[in-house]
């Protein structure tokens, strides 16, 4: 059960409509620790966490992708409820609170659907998350009334209520400033410690995911093109890698959508 | 050639995968879970929402439909001299038809396109897909209690529809065109069966609340989450539901009054 691999992407095949996101992508996403997914916007980040989550899954054949040993791809609805219920928490890029409830019972929310907590109890480890998050004092607004970054706040809070082994974020620091970027750095990056969490983190922000993940994960192209610690990656990794993390538009990761030519589009002689 | 064949299997095949995906739905969310799987409080606060909400449109609708039913049955009965029959008339035509029918279609209109925009809001905003990640069932939670809230208000909106109707008609026949008002409501009395005419249009505004509620989750539920797709899906509740409403009306009635 505990083995040192929380998350066991083999071989996996994925496509969206006619766009093949991955082909065959092999990745192990070690327990306990904070791994950050990179890459270029499009690649697929998102759609690799929601595979990991069994929100989509892969057509039969076409990979396993593997929570504790078992393939979320294959579990039948009520196990994968179960399963995420007990053991995972997402925050989702666009946070997903529920707008008829306010501040203190969305995060109260997962108590009350999976527990049997006295309602004090509830209180207290609602106020508890709430101020881990700095919000304790925002728990009767409602979400129509938070700004961008409360909003990101409170849907974390609300992701690690039920005290996940693995939480995934989908870029956590998006419109947030810098303080409660830092804050939120703190927190993941506490969690993970304190309660020996497997994080994996989708970001943007090459250098706050330096900080605080153990591994980096750069994708692209459907294929996984370097997984390391922050310094191997830097140090030893290949031209694509290192373009990733300086943020050069020129090298080999294209920046742009695959396109025809600019010129001939513009004259209008092709379509 | 081949091509516009093709894009007419495609739609059909896209037809018959969405009234499957339409029957799972309401298998899994009405087998699994009773009216109150999610809680009372939440079917409380639906029926609030879907049919409480509802009464003001009901109320006004339905005192109009007596008044013009009454007027247009008086000129027509008193050709034939039996105006004593317009309470009658009016009341069968209320309980039996019109109160179940119309009180769907405002529902449709009202609280449907409403369903549909709020659950295609929540698929949108990724609420549906955080309740999933959670461990929790959004055809359980979301569904299951909007579906009992419109079983349950349209009978009670049709009822009422009825009821204001009829004295929308008693308003106009005896208060306005000066009829014996023993005559409206004596008759009314006398030729109303309980079992055979309020119970059969409450069994038809029943399933005419499972229906256009059916049809408005769904369509919230399988949008397109943008807020393109959401528009369309509120607009293709409305016309679905209203359509499936007149013609299932003509089946139960057809099976009800036994004479096809
Ligand atoms: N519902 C969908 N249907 C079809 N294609 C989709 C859908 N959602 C995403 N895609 C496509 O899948 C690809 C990967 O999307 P994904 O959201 O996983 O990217 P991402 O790596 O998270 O990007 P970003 O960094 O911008 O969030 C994109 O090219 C996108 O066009
Ligand atoms: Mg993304």
């Amino acid at each position: 059960m505990t083995s040192d691999i929380h998350v066991d992407v083999r071989n996996l095949s994925f496509n969206r409509g006619d766009r093949m996101i991955y082909d065959g992508l092999n990745v192990s996403f070690p327990r306990g620790k904070v791994t950050a997914i990179m890459g270029p916007s499009g690649t697929g980040k998102t759609t690799l966490l929601r595979l990991i989550g069994g929100q989509l899954r892969a057509e039969k054949g076409e990979g396993e992708v593997l929570v504790d040993g078992k393939d979320v791809g294959l579990m039948a609805r009520n196990d994968l409820l179960a399963l995420r219920r007990d053991k995972m928490g997402m925050l989702f890029q666009t946070s997903g609170l529920f707008t008829d409830l306010n501040v203190f019972e969305n995060v109260a929310f997962p108590l009350r659907v999976h527990t049997k907590l006295p309602e004090d109890m509830i209180r207290d480890l609602v106020l508890m998350k709430l101020e881990a998050v700095g919000l304790r004092g925002a728990r009767d607004m409602q979400p129509a009334e938070l700004s961008g970054g409360m909003i990101r706040r409170v849907a974390l809070a609300r992701s690690i209520a039920m005290d996940p082994e693995l939480i995934m974020y989908d870029e956590p620091f998006t419109g947030l400033d810098p303080i409660s970027m830092g804050m939120i750095v703190r927190l993941i990056r506490g969690l993970n410690k304190a309660l020996g969490l497997t994080s994996l983190l989708v970001s943007h922000d090459v250098d706050e995911s330096c900080a605080i993940a153990d591994y980096l994960c750069i994708l692209s192209g459907g294929k996984v093109i370097g997984f390391g610690s922050p310094e191997e990656l830097k140090n030893e990794g290949n031209d694509e890698v290192k373009q990733f993390l300086t943020g050069d538009p020129d090298g080999p990761v294209p920046f742009h959508y695959p396109a025809n030519d600019y010129r001939q589009d513009l004259l209008g002689s092709s379509k | 050639m081949i091509n516009r064949i093709a894009a007419i299997g495609r739609y059909g095949t896209a037809s018959i995968q969405s009234i499957g995906r339409a029957g799972q739905l309401l298998l899994n969310s009405l087998l699994w879970g009773g009216p109150g799987s999610a809680g009372f409080s939440d079917l409380i606060k639906q029926i609030y929402s879907v049919g409480v909400r509802s009464l003001s449109i009901i109320v006004v609708a339905g005192f109009f439909v007596g008044m013009v039913l009454a007027l247009q049955g008086y000129n027509i009965l008193v050709k034939f001299g039996s105006v004593s029959a317009l309470g009658t008339m009016v009341s069968l035509t209320l309980l039996r038809e019109l109160g179940p029918v119309m009180a769907a279609l405002l529902f449709a209109g009202r609280a449907g396109s409403a369903l549909t925009a709020e659950i295609g809001l929540m698929k949108a905003t990724e609420q549906l897909s955080a309740m999933e990640m959670m461990g929790v069932d959004p055809l359980k939670r979301v569904v299951t209690p909007r579906l009992w809230a419109g079983i349950i208000s349209v009978p009670l909106l049709a009822l009422l529809f009825s009821t204001v109707g009829i004295w929308g008609g008693a308003f106009v026949s005896v208060d306005l065109l000066g009829l014996y008002d023993g005559a409206y409501w004596g008759n009314m009395q006398n030729t109303v069966i309980f079992y055979d005419d309020v119970i059969q249009g409450l069994i038809k505004a029943s399933v005419f609340g499972l229906v256009v509620t059916w049809i408005a989750v769904y369509q919230g539920y399988d949008s397109v989450p943008t807020s393109e797709g959401i528009g369309k899906a509120t607009t293709q509740t409305v016309v679905i539901s209203s359509l499936a409403v007149l013609g299932l009306d003509f089946v139960l009635t057809a099976v009800m009054l036994g004479s096809i």
